[in-house]
Parts: structure tokens; C-alpha cells; sequence
């Protein structure tokens, strides 16, 4: 490792360190009108009252002031729930604006410092590390070492980061309240793009586009020589930076609802919902587009795309889930389980959670087009089952936090209801598939190992079979890493498309069909 | 089909491997037994290096689950064969174990070549053929200044690789004036060695190995080459091809010579009694610029469709391999071959020879006097098997196949398209006027070909 390297690394520990315990840093302070400017209108009298026994303390810890918070909060509820005064429960849950309010201390007075010495280091550090990766060696497969590595190959170090990623997702899930040092921190960035002060969720975006982006120049380095790779991965990083981040906190400025024009039902399983639909409605002319573009990629888009070039148009080169699973999950693609086992379970998961999106969305829009007479608020609960199950625990804690147990794709091979939709058009009808080369393959187990789908490629290779599978999100590796040339992406004629018994070139003898 | 019920087959490679699983698919009655002593599942041998490597473990390279082989009813029998009672039809193991069979395949595969060199048997010299060999490598190496590497053929390169990702200094003995060169004509032996060179392999042609010497603990600790040069090292791997694996057959009434002599139908002198594979030689050569022993992966596996479709089919066939073909990795670089293409040819044969400005890139057609197509040498560049596979057999001409190279072409979408750089070369070349018909942007953008 050069020196740069090592410096590199260093820094990154250091500003993880920082990152970690920024949340823990300065105390806390509440007030009267800060508890106003926190809440809803309807509100304040009440939480006024409920936190006045807070005012003007100092709480020297986030835990401190929360556990605070919570019993004076809670208590008022349990209270008012017990004297069946449901009208009067405050069913909003402030503990993240009114922490994020109350921080006094280093982060929120000088937030940019902090942003730099955390995130800005781990970006600097990983950059000092990932840029002098490969120079002047030549181009080629970099794969060496890989199941020595403690981090690739789930030793200790993957365990470490995948635990903390786990945490990481809890809390920001359901915990953001602890985080808000951190939310504070972009702040700033967060007035400069949308004139609006940040929520986890802009802090979630921010460090998830720098993730792609910085993962994303380490597949330059890594696949230097593989135009496909280059071309796929320039592609998710311009749609994470500017569909999923910037343009969304754009339109906020302008008073339009957040919107990601890229992401399509049923990944955007929100789409439908009242909230999202209202928004839309009432945006104008915009607001209509975004509701008309949006169907029209479900029931254009998808097929047609996925018709000409399977479903890698989006899984491997669009999608945001797909961006972040492809640049920093790339390390670990090769712990996706390969078994015949594991294929079966893929299969009735993520096509049950297809059944389940597409269910819960079709009683949600007949509801609304009923004006609530069909369910009433039921769908509401259906809502927070998806959203908790699906959106939270499956997608986001599962999805990423399993990076180094179960390798890059495991929401999208097991859960994605859209990856299902786009797996059954590329199965059924399309022109994409690998084509395998004759009677070249050698058994080898390169193709399978490194696909982070869990197909187990050599098995049609090795019989001279193109491999046509609704899972294959096209990302092109099991072509790249083969010794031998035996796999190609291809767009082509339907006809000959699946050959299910395929002759493998070479032996005049018999013409073997196995 | 006969009566005979009890199928063992020694060895369990892609040979044998093959043969047992292509019976299965006919016969679903037969019994079927593989033995081996090497691994107790079938493993790819080619992979070997990238276990070292750390691109995968040994797991990765198996070519199928274990559950596979209960569920086709092929028993594994882990043990290493100590001798063949051809008589009473049995197999007897190291171990004492008794095993009888009706018919028997040999499937038994290759050893590392050792010349006699003196030394050679001292520790830390040794080949690189099998698992054990691959453990013992890693044993051996985990703590060396540098590793000696005899004999220049693929195995070798694959050692040099090894060695290169473990940052462990490599001297590469060669004793041809070239890379490779009783495989390579010259250009493509050179281009060849300077992507060796380029990862700082010491690569030194035109020496040979002479001596190993001994450290007084019967270990080595240097070469001496033809040149009189002595080389410190602590490891000496031999690479100087492979021979049948066959020396526990000798003299037990099987007819042998370098390998286990068989007809065309893979028949022994022993009646019931086949082989497959790489210690197979064929009493004629199987085709016209073959050789009677094949040791590659791709013979292995017909051979084992060959045998298992006459064990299972009342006319029998005599095996007759296609247009050959093979690939190989230096490093970086892929290489395939399709047809047969020496390392120079005569009056009656033409070749035209491209080659990147980086000098990575290359192709060279040979073709006959009538400018028909005889075989190709690719490096870094992918060919489809079946176009040159058709166009040797179909002999297509020199001018058609200029212009249709691009449909050749195997290589990823968006790599670089040479073709017109090629055909530039060839028609400059050779004077001749190939004119390319460009893609459309429809065809381009919707991947349409016709
Ligand atoms: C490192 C390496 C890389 C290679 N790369 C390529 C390549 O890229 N392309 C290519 O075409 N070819 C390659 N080859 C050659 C190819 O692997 C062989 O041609 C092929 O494996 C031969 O298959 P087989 O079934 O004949 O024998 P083997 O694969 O050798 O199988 C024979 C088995 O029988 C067992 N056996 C032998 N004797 C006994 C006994 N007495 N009792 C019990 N068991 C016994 C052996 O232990 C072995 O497991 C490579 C070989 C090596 C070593
Ligand atoms: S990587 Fe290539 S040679 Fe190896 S098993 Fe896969 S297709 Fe075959
Ligand atoms: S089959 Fe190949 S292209 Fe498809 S997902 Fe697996 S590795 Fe990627």
C-alpha cells in the first residue's frame, strides 16, 4: 500500500470515529418558543404545558433529554388515553424536532467543521485510497485476495460494518431523534438546495449519494478496461446525484413535492398513497406531469425498456437501491448464496411481496376514488404493515445492513416488488440474455461466484445454455471475471432465445444434448 | 444393452465426471460408482489457481452441489486405487477395500512431468496438478524470496500469476527462444512474453534447468541453470507438461505405452474395460493434425459423452472431435484458438497478422492457397466459438471472412470495435478491397443485427 493509501485509510477511521460520536456531543436546552416553532399550531398550548417542566434546564446528553422528553410526553398521553380523551391525544411523534431544536453546543454552532471532520474525512480518506488503486498496473480482473480479506469474506471486519450498518439503519428508522447532531450537520446544505432546514432523511440522501459516488470511483479503478462497467457505473451515480438528490430538494424549493422521477412503483410503493396523490394533484401543471410520467413508466416504460435490454436498464444502471448495491456493495457480491435452496425462497418472497404491493396499492386507490367509503382509514394500517415490514426492516436494515453477510443484492433479489415485475417481462418477453460461447467453458466458477444475484451461471455455461433468468440484473461481472470468454450480454432476436437443450460445439462424434 | 449391472469409473474429473453423468441421463437402472482419491466431490482442476489466488475456495469450484450427486444416484467413493485385478474384475484399495465391477472406466488423468533432474525430489520442488499439490504449494510458499518456475507452458503462467498476487518474486525458466514457441508462432510468442514481463516476472528464455540444490535439510535453496547461473530460492515448481497418470497400471495386463492404449471407441485390450481423459492414447490420432494423447478439458469431456453414448446405445460410434478449439489466460491477456495453427507453415499457406498499438491485442488467420480459412490465434479479443467453428468447417474465404469478423466478435458491449482497423490492415496488406458496411444508429442503439 502506498503511503497516500494508508493516510487514506486513516483518515477514514478518523472520520468515522467523529461521525459516531457526533451524535453524542454538546447538551441540550428547551424553551417556550422553541417548543412552538417545533410543533404544529394545533399543538402548542398543549406541549407547552407537557415540556414546561423542561424549560431551562440543561441536559448535558441526548439520552438525558430524550428519556426526559418521553416520560413527560408519554405520561400526558397515557393520561388522556385512559380517560378515553382520544380527541386529545397528540398522535405526532416530536421527539426528533423538538431534540433537533433544543441541541446547543459545538455541532449546531459551527455544523460545516463538523461535516468536514466527519464525513468530508471518511470522503477524503476514501478517495486518497481508492485513486492510487491499480495505477500502473494493468487493466484486468482485481479480484485477488478477496476470500482472504477479513472485510470481503466475513471475518471480523465485515461483521463490524455490517453491525454498524445495522444500527445505523435502526436509528434512523426509528430512532432519528438520537442522530440529530448529525441532522444539524447538513443543515446548511440542506437551505442552500432546498431553502428548508434537514430531516434524517436528507442526511440519509446526502451520505447515500456520496456513497455511490465515491464507491462508484473505486469501480473506475477496479474495472479500469471494461467499458460496460465504466458506462453502467457513470450512469447510477448521474441518476443518484441529480434525479434522486438534487432535483427533488429543487422542486421543494419551488414549493413542489418531493419527488424522484426515477423511482417507479412498486419500489416507490408510496406512489398511490392519498398524500402522494393529493400532492400531486395539486401541484399544477408539474404535479400532473410527475402523476402522468410515473404511470407511464409502470405501464410503458417497464416493459418496453425491459423488453429491448432486460431489466439492467434499471436495476444496474437507473435505480438508486440497484446504485448503492453496485458501487458500495460491490465488495461483497460474491456472499450471495448460490444455492438451488436459496432460488426457491427468492422466488416465493419477492413474488409475494409483489402480490402484497400490488394488493395493498389496488384497495388504496379504489378507496380513494370510493372518498374512504370502501375501507376508511383501514388502509392506513395495511400502509404502516408495508412500510414497517417492507420498506423499513426489509429494504433498508436487511438490504444494506447484510452487505457483508449475504452479499450486495439481498433486497433485490429476495424483496423488491419492482425487480419482481421487471424479472417476469425478462423472463417471458425480451431480447436480453447471456449468450454462452460454444464449448469454451471450463468449469471454472468464476461467473457464479462473483454474480451478486445467486445464479449460479456456470450451470448454463457449462452446457452451453444462454442464461435467461428473471433475476439477472445485467450488471456484467460474471462476463468480466471469465477466464475464458464464455459470456456475453446480448440484446437479439427472441427466437433461440431460451435453448433448453443446447448442443455444446466440439464433439462430431455425438451430438450430446444434456 | 448388456446384462453387465455395476459401472465403476476411476477418477472423478471432468472425463469421467462427464461419462457417468451423461449414462444417467439414458440408463437410469445402471449402477454407477466414481472413485477417486483426490477429492471426495468432483472439483474444476482449471481452478486450481484461483483458489490461491483468493478469487474463490475450494467450494466455489465444484461444478455441482453435493446433494447432486445422491440425487442422479452416482455413489462417490472416496480411496486411492492400489492395483486392478482384471481377472476377477476387482479394484483393490490403499486402505485394503475390495471393490468388484462389470465394466470399468480408467479416467485417472495426468501427473507433472519430472525429467530426472537432480534435486528434483527434494522438498519444495513439485508440480502443480492437484489438490494436494495445491496444499502443499500453499504450505510451502506462505514465507519465500522467491520461487523458481521450470517450464513454460500454461501451467507455468498460471504459477508465475499465482505468485505475482502474493507479491512473491518470480524466475521463469524457459527453455525455447521464446514464450511458448512449440505452441506460438513468434509474433503472438512475443507479445505473450512482454505481458509477462510487464508483471514483473524474471522471465528467462532460452535457459534450462540444471540442477537443484539441496540445503542440507532436504530442502532447496537454489537453482543452478544451463547457463551455470545459481538462483536463490525457496520453492522450484515444475512445469514442464504432464504425462498419464498410469504407473499403478503397469504390468497388470492392460495395454499401456505413454498412456493407457485405446481404439477410437475408447476400448482397452481388455474387453469391458475403457478409458477416458488425459491418460488416453489413442493407437491413431483422432484426426487430421491431432495427437494421440489430448490433455485438455474440452477432450476430457467428449471423450466422456463419447463413451457414455456407446455404453448406453447399441450402434456404436467411433469418437470423432470437431474443429479444434482452445483458450487459455496469460495474466490478463485471454487467448483462443480455433482450428489448428502451427508455429509456421509453408508455400501452400498464407496467414495475416493484426496487432494493437498497445501490442495486446492480436489476431492471425491462416489460410490454404485458395484463401479458405484454416484456424485462428485471438489474444484479448473474444471470438464466438460457433462463427469460426462454422467458417473453418464451411471454409470460407479470406474476403468474406474479413468482412463478417465483426459478427465474430464475442467481446463485451461498448468495448472498442477493431474491425475496421483490421480490415484496413488486411486490405493494405494483401491488396485486396473490402468494403464494411456501417450499422445503422437503429441497429446500434436496439441491438439489431440483420
Ligand atoms: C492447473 C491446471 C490448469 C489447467 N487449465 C486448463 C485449461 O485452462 N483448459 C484446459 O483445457 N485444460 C486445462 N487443464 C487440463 C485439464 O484440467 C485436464 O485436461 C483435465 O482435468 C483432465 O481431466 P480427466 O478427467 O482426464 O482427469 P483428472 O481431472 O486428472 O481426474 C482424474 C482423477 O482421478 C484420480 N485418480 C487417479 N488415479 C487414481 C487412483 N489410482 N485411485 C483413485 N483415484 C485416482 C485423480 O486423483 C483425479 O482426481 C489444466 C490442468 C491443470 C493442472
Ligand atoms: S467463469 Fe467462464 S469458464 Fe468459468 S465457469 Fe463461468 S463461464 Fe465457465
Ligand atoms: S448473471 Fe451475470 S449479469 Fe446477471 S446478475 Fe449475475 S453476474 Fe450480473
Amino acid at each position: 500500500m502506498k503511503i497516500l493509501q494508508k493516510i487514506g485509510v486513516l483518515l477514514t477511521i478518523v472520520g468515522l470515529v467523529i461521525f459516531t460520536v457526533t451524535p453524542f456531543l454538546g447538551s441540550y436546552q428547551l424553551d417556550e418558543a422553541t417548543t412552538i416553532a417545533a410543533t404544529k399550531d394545533i399543538h402548542n398550548e398543549a406541549m407547552v404545558e407537557v415540556l414546561r417542566p423542561m424549560f431551562g434546564k440543561l441536559y448535558t446528553s441526548n439520552f438525558a433529554f430524550i428519556s426526559s422528553f418521553k416520560d413527560y410526553f408519554n405520561s400526558y398521553n397515557e393520561t388522556l388515553k385512559s380517560n378515553q380523551e382520544w380527541d386529545k391525544v397528540i398522535w405526532d411523534d416530536y421527539s426528533f424536532s423538538i431534540t433537533k431544536a433544543s441541541s446547543i453546543g459545538p455541532v449546531k454552532e459551527h455544523p460545516l467543521i463538523f461535516l468536514s471532520l466527519s464525513i468530508g474525512l471518511t470522503i477524503l480518506g476514501g478517495l486518497l485510497y481508492i485513486l492510487p488503486l491499480y495505477r500502473g498496473v494493468p487493466d484486468g480482473i482485481k479480484n485477488d485476495g478477496i476470500f482472504f480479506s477479513s472485510m470481503m469474506a466475513r471475518g471480523w471486519l465485515g461483521m463490524i460494518t455490517g453491525a454498524y450498518l445495522i444500527l445505523f439503519y435502526i436509528l434512523l428508522y426509528w430512532f432519528p431523534e438520537y442522530l440529530t447532531n448529525l441532522v444539524l450537520m447538513v443543515d446548511p446544505i440542506s437551505i442552500f438546495l432546498s431553502g428548508g432546514p434537514a430531516s434524517q432523511w436528507f442526511l440519509y440522501g446526502f451520505i447515500y449519494s456520496f456513497a455511490i459516488v465515491v464507491m462508484g470511483l473505486r469501480m473506475f479503478r477496479k474495472y479500469k478496461g471494461n467499458n460496460y462497467q465504466l458506462i453502467r457505473t457513470t450512469s447510477v451515480m448521474f441518476f443518484q446525484l441529480s434525479f434522486a438528490f438534487i432535483l427533488p430538494e429543487i422542486l421543494v424549493l419551488f414549493n413542489k413535492p418531493w419527488h424522484d422521477f426515477k423511482n417507479i412503483w412498486p419500489l416507490d410503493y408510496s406512489f398511490f398513497y392519498e398524500y402522494r396523490l393529493d400532492g400531486m394533484i395539486n401541484s399544477g401543471a408539474l404535479g400532473m406531469f410527475m402523476l402522468i410520467f410515473g404511470i407511464l413508466l409502470i405501464v410503458i416504460g417497464v416493459p418496453l425498456f425491459t423488453y429491448f435490454y432486460g431489466k439492467r436498464w434499471y436495476c444496474s444502471w437507473v435505480c438508486g437501491c440497484g446504485g448503492l448495491a453496485e458501487t458500495l456493495g460491490d465488495p461483497y457480491r460474491q456472499l450471495s448464496d448460490k444455492s438451488v435452496k436459496s432460488w426457491q425462497i427468492e422466488r416465493y418472497l419477492i413474488h409475494g411481496v409483489l402480490v402484497f404491493a400490488v394488493v395493498m396499492t389496488g384497495l388504496t386507490i379504489t378507496n380513494y376514488f370510493m372518498g374512504f367509503e370502501l375501507l376508511g382509514q383501514a388502509t392506513d394500517q395495511l400502509h404502516s404493515i408495508y412500510g414497517f415490514a417492507i420498506g423499513s426492516i426489509f429494504a433498508g436494515v436487511v438490504g444494506t445492513g447484510f452487505y457483508p453477510f449475504m452479499g450486495n443484492r439481498v433486497w433485490c433479489r429476495f424483496g423488491c416488488p419492482l425487480a419482481a415485475y421487471l424479472g417476469l417481462v425478462q423472463r417471458f418477453k425480451s431480447r436480453f440474455r447471456i449468450t454462452t460461447n460454444g464449448g469454451q467453458c471450463i468449469s471454472c466458477g468464476n461467473c457464479s461466484t462473483y454474480c451478486e444475484m445467486g445464479i449460479d451461471v456456470r450451470w448454463y455455461a457449462q452446457r452451453g445454455q444462454n442464461i435467461v433468468r428473471s433475476s439477472c440484473v445485467g450488471c456484467g461481472v460474471c462476463s468480466a471475471v471469465c477466464p475464458r470468454g464464455v459470456l456475453k450480454l446480448e440484446n437479439g432476436d427472441e427466437e433461440g432465445r431460451i435453448n433448453d437443450m443446447p448442443i455444446i460445439i466440439g464433439n462430431d462424434s455425438v451430438k450430446a444434448k444434456l | 444393452m448388456e446384462a453387465s449391472n455395476q459401472i465403476v469409473i476411476v477418477g472423478n474429473g471432468i472425463s469421467g465426471v462427464t461419462c457417468a453423468r451423461h449414462i444417467r441421463k439414458v440408463d437410469s437402472q445402471v449402477k454407477i460408482t466414481i472413485v477417486s482419491g483426490e477429492t471426495d466431490y468432483f472439483f474444476s482442476r482449471t481452478a486450481l489457481m484461483y483458489i490461491y489466488m483468493g478469487h474463490m475456495k475450494y467450494e466455489h469450484t465444484k461444478p455441482y452441489a453435493d446433494d447432486f450427486w445422491s440425487k442422479n444416484r452416482i455413489d462417490l467413493k472416496s480411496g486411492w486405487v492400489k492395483q486392478v485385478d482384471f481377472d476377477l474384475k476387482s479394484l483393490s484399495f490403499e486402505n485394503g477395500e475390495k471393490l468388484s465391477y462389470d465394466r470399468l472406466i480408467l479416467a485417472t488423468g495426468s501427473k507433472p512431468n519430472k525429467f530426472g533432474w537432480p534435486g528434483q525430489d527434494l522438498l519444495g520442488v513439485q508440480g502443480l496438478y492437484s489438490m494436494q499439490d495445491l496444499n502443499s504449494m500453499e504450505k510451502r510458499t506462505s514465507a519465500i524470496t522467491r520461487a523458481v518456475i521450470v517450464g513454460g507452458g500454461l501451467i507455468g503462467v498460471e504459477m508465475a500469476e499465482m505468485f505475482a498476487t502474493r507479491k512473491i518474486p518470480v524466475t521463469f525458466l524457459v527453455r525455447g527462444k521464446c514464450f511458448w514457441d512449440n505452441v506460438l508462432p513468434p509474433e503472438e510468442a512475443q507479445l505473450v512474453a512482454r505481458h509477462i514481463k510487464e508483471h514483473h516476472i524474471d522471465l528467462r528464455l532460452s535457459t534450462e534447468l540444471s540442477e537443484i540444490l539441496d540445503d542440507g535439510n532436504g530442502e532447496v535453496k537454489a537453482v543452478k541453470t544451463s547457463t551455470g547461473e545459481i538462483i536463490p530460492c525457496e520453492f522450484v515448481g515444475l512445469t514442464a507438461g504432464v504425462s498419464p497418470n498410469i504407473d499403478f497400471l503397469k504390468n497388470s495386463g492392460l495395454k499401456t505405452n505413454r498412456g493407457i492404449v485405446v481404439n477410437k471407441k475408447f476400448q482397452t485390450n481388455i474387453p469391458e474395460v475403457y478409458s477416458i481423459g488425459d491418460c488416453v492414447e489413442f493407437t491413431e490420432a483422432p484426426g487430421p493434425d491431432r495427437k494421440n494423447i489430448e490433455q485438455v478439458w474440452y477432450t476430457g469431456r467428449m471423450h466422456g459423452e463419447t463413451l457414455a453414448y456407446n455404453l448406453t446405445h447399441d450402434n456404436q460410434v467411433d469418437y470423432k472431435p470437431g474443429i479444434w478449439f482452445n483458450s487459455a489466460k496469460f495474466f490478463d491477456i485471454e487467448y483462443q484458438t480455433y482450428g489448428f495453427l502451427p508455429t509456421s507453415w509453408g508455400e501452400d499457406k498464407w496467414s495475416f497478422y493484426w496487432e494493437d498499438d498497445k501490442g495486446k491485442m492480436a489476431i492471425r488467420l491462416l489460410f490454404d492457397a485458395e484463401d479458405r480459412i484454416l484456424a485462428t490465434n485471438v489474444f484479448g479479443w473474444r471470438m464466438r466459438h460457433e462463427f469460426f467453428d462454422t467458417a473453418i468447417k464451411e471454409g470460407w474465404k479470406a474476403d468474406r471472412l474479413m468482412k463478417q469478423l465483426r459478427e465474430a466478435s464475442f467481446n463485451p458491449e461498448f468495448y472498442k470495435d477493431y474491425h475496421m482497423e483490421v480490415v484496413n490492415k488486411y486490405n493494405q496488406e494483401k491488396g485486396r478491397d473490402v468494403q464494411l458496411s456501417k450499422k445503422s444508429i437503429f441497429q446500434k442503439i436496439f441491438g439489431y443485427n440483420s
